[in-house]
């Protein structure tokens, strides 16, 4: 859209040289492939799935049970998994990335600055089988040993924090995927602070905000879609996590209250058993595929409709 | 460098002597260090013929080869006619190696093999029996000290021939695993956690106090494992072993169907080892091209003689000669 409408102006020029008018098709062409894309993948999906579809109807979004001897399959306890885990990462890494933004971009010298934000990068770059890896290693023996025990014995009471503690469960995976999110929310959280004018600072400071009244009330609302944005990429990135999630969650297809129980994502299941699936079995693996597009969709949607509800309360005021 | 350059030279030599037949497959991945090992050392005899294997899975293969687009498929599980009626050439079972699954633990302080019937088995993986101190366990392991702990069940989370063999074993000696959860490559887990693959299954199980699992004999064996062994239809209690997974195949030889579809877990023999099964090549009956026919139904033979002596080394349990000469006849009727 931004690339038609950015291209439009030189090529309503009068007299405008064929070469504009050329580069404005392929430009279109490329903006084209990508609905073309997203249009041929839904379309897949909904072929692939066509068998499940048919058999479970909308049955499939509220069953629980997911047996493949007796080709009963439901989405529920995979669409929990995903949906639990990615929120409690999300909680864990949207306000660790937000302060170490602020601090690479308001507090922290140059030098600090950059060579932090070049770490975080690199961060970013790790494949996730090597966080599962780790978290196998280091994390999960940390959590069955330590942490979880302790979280049961103080916190026991509330549902919680109830059952047998195996260190593969919702918490640790949840650990691990705000720990790879994090990257995501510091970088481009940290991209949209350094876009705010350094007139909104100055006009802060020079009414008499201290530095972090003019961060926190002038330059983080001012960056405030940028850092929506930051945090729905990580949501994107937590909920389609495949390798590190399958290897700590423990996937036993099962909905439980306690963040120590093992759980399941779609994510995960695809990965598992998509090869030795056939016929039925194959199709409601295809179907899971195609509600994970569907929640991403629509968790794009919501993010899509807070920026334009933001925007429009920021115009106002203006 | 001087090695590599020789090693280029040799490639470079190799692809001058381009072979002419390509013969390409899909399937299993339990057989597939064999197979690997077979399809190279067959092309060093016969440079005129490469064969290429995807290891991506027993359905995979089945689906591959239902859609026409390799020319032989590979699968831990001989296929349902559901299966057959959907290929477009009627296809032919081969059996070419047997592989064992071994129940593998984790408890600290044991050190002589712990020893299972099936009723234990099946009571641990459907969540029956819940600590390891439990009275069934302690009777048949009488001289064991069992803690006083939970037994944390571990299963494969990927679809596999190792989970098919082990819960078409369950289901043949437990009613209630039967009708609760029967035997395919995953099935509704009644209890415990999963891990990706042997290794993920062997590495939860080590790092797990209490944890037990199962895993492939190839896979407990190459990386000295401990295992325990499991009773037998004779009353026997078998270690997994090439002998005894073989001892298995010969007690289910003799009532070998004609098709090769059998399942020996549990088979007759006093040495035979419980958990056992076969691996399947699915051949076409027919091939359009004569020449592609000819080139796989020599390298059949091949394997059916000379390649059957390595299999032991890689531990793989080799075919009985029973087998071996039922599958020959077989041979003869591919066109």
């Amino acid at each position: 859209m931004g690339t038609v409408a950015a291209v439009r102006p030189s090529a309503a020029g009068r007299g405008a040289p064929t070469g504009d008018a050329i580069a404005r098709w392929v430009a279109l062409a490329f903006a084209a492939s990508i609905l073309v894309l997203a249009l041929l993948l839904i379309l897949q999906l909904w072929a692939g799935s066509a068998d499940a579809r048919h058999k479970f109807g909308w049955g499939f979004l509220t069953s629980s049970k997911w047996n493949p001897v007796t080709e009963e399959f439901g989405a529920l306890p995979f669409l929990y998994g995903t949906v639990v885990t990615s929120f409690l990462a999300l909680l864990i890494s949207t306000p660790l990335g937000l302060g170490a933004a602020i601090f690479l971009s308001e507090l922290a010298p140059a030098r600090l600055s950059s060579a932090l934000t070049f770490l975080i990068e690199l961060l970013a770059a790790i494949p996730s089988v090597i966080y599962g890896l780790l978290a196998i290693f280091a994390l999960v023996p940390l959590m069955r040993t330590t942490i979880e025990p302790f979280l049961k014995s103080h916190f026991g009471r509330l549902p919680l924090f109830k059952g047998v503690v195996f260190g593969l469960d919702y918490l640790t995976a949840s650990l691990v995927l705000s720990v790879m999110t994090i990257p995501f929310v510091i970088s481009v959280s940290r991209e949209a602070l350094l876009a705010v004018p350094r007139e909104q600072r100055e006009a802060a400071l020079a009414l008499g905000a201290t530095r972090w009244e003019s961060t926190w009330q002038v330059v983080v609302p001012h960056a405030k879609l940028g850092i929506l944005g930051a945090i729905f990429l990580s949501l994107a990135r937590a909920l389609g996590e495949t390798m590190a999630v399958t290897m700590v969650i423990g996937n036993s297809p099962s909905i439980r209250a306690s963040l120590l129980a093992p759980g399941y994502t779609i994510a995960a299941v695809i990965a598992n058993e998509f090869s030795e699936a056939t016929g039925v079995y194959r199709g409601a693996l295809v179907e899971l595929g195609l509600v994970l597009f569907c929640l991403t969709i629509l968790i794009n949607a919501l993010a899509r409709l807070m920026i334009v509800a933001t925007t429009r309360k920021g115009s106002k005021r203006a | 460098m001087k090695r590599s350059l020789a090693v280029f030279a040799g490639l470079l030599a190799g692809a001058s002597m381009a072979p002419a037949q390509h013969i390409n497959g899909a399937g299993a991945t339990f057989p597939n260090p064999i197979y690997t090992k077979w399809f190279e050392e067959y092309h060093a005899r016969n440079p005129v013929i490469a064969i290429n294997y995807q290891s991506k899975g027993s359905g995979f293969g089945i689906a591959q080869l239902t859609a026409g687009t390799v020319d032989f498929g590979a699968s831990d599980m001989p296929m349902t006619d559901v299966q057959i009626a959907a290929l477009p050439v009627k296809a032919f079972h081969f059996p070419t190696v047997l592989g064992g699954v071994v129940p593998t633990y984790n408890l600290a302080g044991v050190t002589q093999p712990l020893k299972f019937s099936p009723e234990t088995l099946a009571g641990i993986f459907l969540g029956t029996i819940t600590k390891w101190n439990d009275a069934k366990l302690m009777k048949d392991n009488a001289s064991v000290k069992f803690p006083n702990a939970e037994i944390v069940v571990i299963h494969r989370s990927d679809g596999s021939g190792t989970t098919f063999v082990f819960t078409d074993y369950l289901s043949k000696v437990s009613p209630d695993w039967k009708s609760k959860v029967g035997a395919s490559t995953s099935v509704s887990w009644p209890a415990g956690l999963g891990g990706a693959g042997n290794e993920g299954v062997a590495g939860l199980v080590k790092q797990t106090p209490n944890a037990i699992g199962y895993v492939e004999l190839i896979y407990a064996a190459n990386n000295k494992m401990a295992y325990g062994s499991v009773k037998n239809a004779d009353g026997a209690f078998v270690t997994a072993s090439t002998a005894s997974v073989s001892e298995a195949a010969a007690g289910a030889a003799r009532d070998m169907p004609a098709d090769f579809r059998v399942s020996i877990t549990n088979a007759p023999g006093k040495g035979a080892y419980p958990i056992s099964s076969f691996t399947w090549l699915l051949i076409p009956g027919k091939f359009a091209d004569a020449a592609k026919g000819k080139a796989i139904k020599g390298f059949l033979q091949w394997m059916l003689a000379d390649g059957q002596k390595e299999a032991a080394a890689m531990y793989y349990a080799p075919l009985p000669k029973e087998v071996v000469a039922m599958e020959l006849k077989q041979l003869a009727a591919i066109q």
